[in-house]
């Protein structure tokens, strides 16, 4: 069956991202010969519409001041603009903190079906059928949307191949449809500044627990981390005792993570840790205790000190990829 | 201040879960149900806005039996109400079917607030509480890890988002969903746990919540599991061995080598 989908074109100060392309690329594979569109909105993102139109598709833009910052109220409003004039079967969104933010909103006003965090998705006769974790990590279900019926989806950066862009495409401008007041309004965004790479979408992951006795000692777990380009991560039990932020916790209660590489150290494998980065490529892990159960979900085992161990490593690493 | 927190009953993280005997839900047997984490820091919010501008929290809660041990819980943490929704013909809901219900019966309060955890840790699905913002017509917050007040109507509240985190200012009525972060859930002391068995928990079903049952339930729903599998097993790794410069050595060249991750 032919599909109509609508893809939201995700930019963040004038930054189109990168996952949106992605999802362009599964759109035009499940389409079957439907049509594809992508709504993007902002302030002066003149050429992100020209880029998303250089995949070949429909795009829509809402260019105004008072879309600079995303917020629900605005962006779900100009979303449901865009909704009205394609008529999709199917609206995408990136499983990141805008797109889970205005995904099941966008659901709720169309009245639609909505599945979040896909790892798959593909047209299932007159519906569609995705694949999703559940339970942290522990499940993985197959969610089938009904026959016939809107759908709305988030799907997980990284699945999917992206849409090739020729650039200079054309891009037809929207009204503005948003409200001239908002109940909640971003009056100001901080960036960390860091060179690591977001948790979520990083490649490789170093990651910590209680093995580090110490706050302090998770430098240790930088130093490695820092030759390899790859995100920080945590143990539940260091974050609970302030060690690191809560956005470093790898986990059921944190964020389920799928490296290529992802080294544990220091950390024992709590079941709800496991769950949330088994699905990693590759794992190694480093700790003390020989029965600890992170080496059962180990493709490397190293039972040694961390504190002799994780400084050799770096060295090492260091060498190595440089 | 009129305070509305939805309450989630979900496994324990700490919980095996092994996939039922129908291939598309969870076997329940033995599974240590608790209050969703992330309610617990929405909770916490609402008692601290309480204490702060007085007034009134109402918890709500959807389900059987168990529920009521939540919501009772929440009773002594020091919550006013109770409210459990239960109904045959909300069995089988979707994630939009289960916010018309919550909506409906959080409208019923004509709440200046409304918090819920950011997600609920069984379906991972992030939608509830975003979704009643919109069925309410409310402005949402997602994702909260800071909140101030500015007066009873106003507060600055902050999002993570990738690499970093927004301010906003948002003017109630609104919808806010708790992350981790946000504050430190108290626990409930003895004269709580005492007084919570006084307070009121009523139970509501779509008749009494004025709801078309045609809406909700599973004839309704949209979306809906048709298949769980486990994870993938992993198989045996590899132990490295040798003293710590020999498995650092080792550990380099597997990566590089056989992993080819370097």
């Amino acid at each position: 069956m032919a599909k109509k989908i609508l893809v939201f074109g995700e930019q963040r100060g004038g930054t189109l991202k990168k996952s949106v392309l992605e999802i362009i690329g599964l759109a035009k594979s499940i389409s079957g010969g439907g049509s594809v569109d992508v709504v993007t909105m902002g302030e002066g993102i003149g050429s992100i519409g020209e880029t998303l139109a250089g995949t070949g598709v429909a795009v829509h833009v809402a260019d105004d001041a008072s879309l600079a910052q995303p917020s629900p109220e605005a962006y779900v409003a100009q979303i449901d603009a865009a909704v009205k004039a394609v008529q999709p079967d199917v609206v995408l969104f990136t499983a990141s903190a805008m797109g889970r933010d205005l995904a099941p909103r966008v659901a709720a006003r169309m009245g639609a079906g909505f599945i979040s965090e896909c790892t798959s998705l593909e047209a299932n006769g007159d519906g569609f059928a995705a694949k999703k974790s559940m339970y942290g990590g522990k499940v993985f279900a197959t969610v089938e949307s009904k026959a016939g019926a809107k759908l709305v989806a988030t799907v997980k950066p990284g699945a999917h191949k992206a849409a090739e862009s020729a650039g200079g495409g054309a891009a037809n401008a929207m009204a503005v449809a948003a409200p001239s007041s908002l109940g909640a309004k971003v009056t100001s965004v901080q960036q960390q500044a860091t060179d690591r790479p977001d948790l979520a979408e990083a490649d490789v992951i170093v990651a910590g627990g209680r093995g580090l006795k110490e706050a302090e000692n998770f430098k240790l777990i930088e130093d490695v981390a820092t030759p390899l380009g790859a995100a920080l991560g945590a143990s539940r039990a260091i974050v609970d005792a302030g060690w690191v932020p809560h956005h470093y916790q790898v986990g059921q209660t944190g964020i389920s993570v799928s490296p290529k590489l992802y080294i544990a150290i220091g950390i024992s494998g709590a079941i709800q840790h496991l769950a949330g980065m088994r699905q990693s490529g590759c794992i190694v892990a480093i700790n003390k205790d020989a029965e600890a159960p992170i080496f059962k979900v180990a493709d490397y085992g190293l039972v040694g000190d961390a504190f002799e161990i994780a400084p050799l490593l770096a060295k090492e690493l260091e060498k190595a990829c440089s | 201040m009129k305070i509305a927190v939805l309450i989630k009953q979900v496994p324990s993280s700490e919980a095996k879960i092994r996939v039922g005997g129908d291939g598309r839900s969870i076997d329940t047997d033995g599974v240590e149900y608790v209050v969703n984490p992330y309610d617990e820091f929405a909770m916490e919010a609402a008692l601290q806005a309480k204490e702060k501008f007085g007034g009134e929290v109402v918890v709500f809660g959807l389900g059987g039996d168990k529920v009521e041990e939540s919501l009772r819980q929440c009773l002594a943490l020091g919550a006013d109400q109770a409210v459990v929704l239960r109904d045959g013909a909300f069995d089988g809901s979707d994630s939009l079917g289960v916010a018309r219900i919550l909506a409906a019966a959080v409208k019923g309060v004509e709440p200046n607030l409304v918090f819920c955890g950011k997600v609920g840790i069984d379906r991972d699905d992030a939608a509830v509480g975003v979704m009643v913002a919109e069925l309410l017509g409310m402005p949402h917050v997602s994702v909260v890890t800071e909140l101030e007040w500015t007066d009873e109507s106003h507060c600055k509240v902050g999002r993570e988002i990738e690499g970093g985190s927004e301010t906003l200012e948002v003017t109630l009525p609104a919808v806010l969903t708790a992350n981790k972060g946000l504050n430190e859930p108290r626990y409930a002391s003895l004269k709580g746990i005492m007084m919570a068995k006084k307070k009121p928990m009523e139970v509501k079903d779509a008749a009494a919540l004025g709801i078309d049952a045609g809406t909700v339930g599973s004839g309704a729903a949209l979306t809906s599991v048709v298949k769980m599998e486990p994870p993938a097993e992993r198989s045996a790794g590899k132990m490295i061995q040798g003293d710590a410069a020999q498995m650092v050595q080792e550990l380099v060249r597997v990566l590089k080598d056989e992993a080819k991750v370097l």
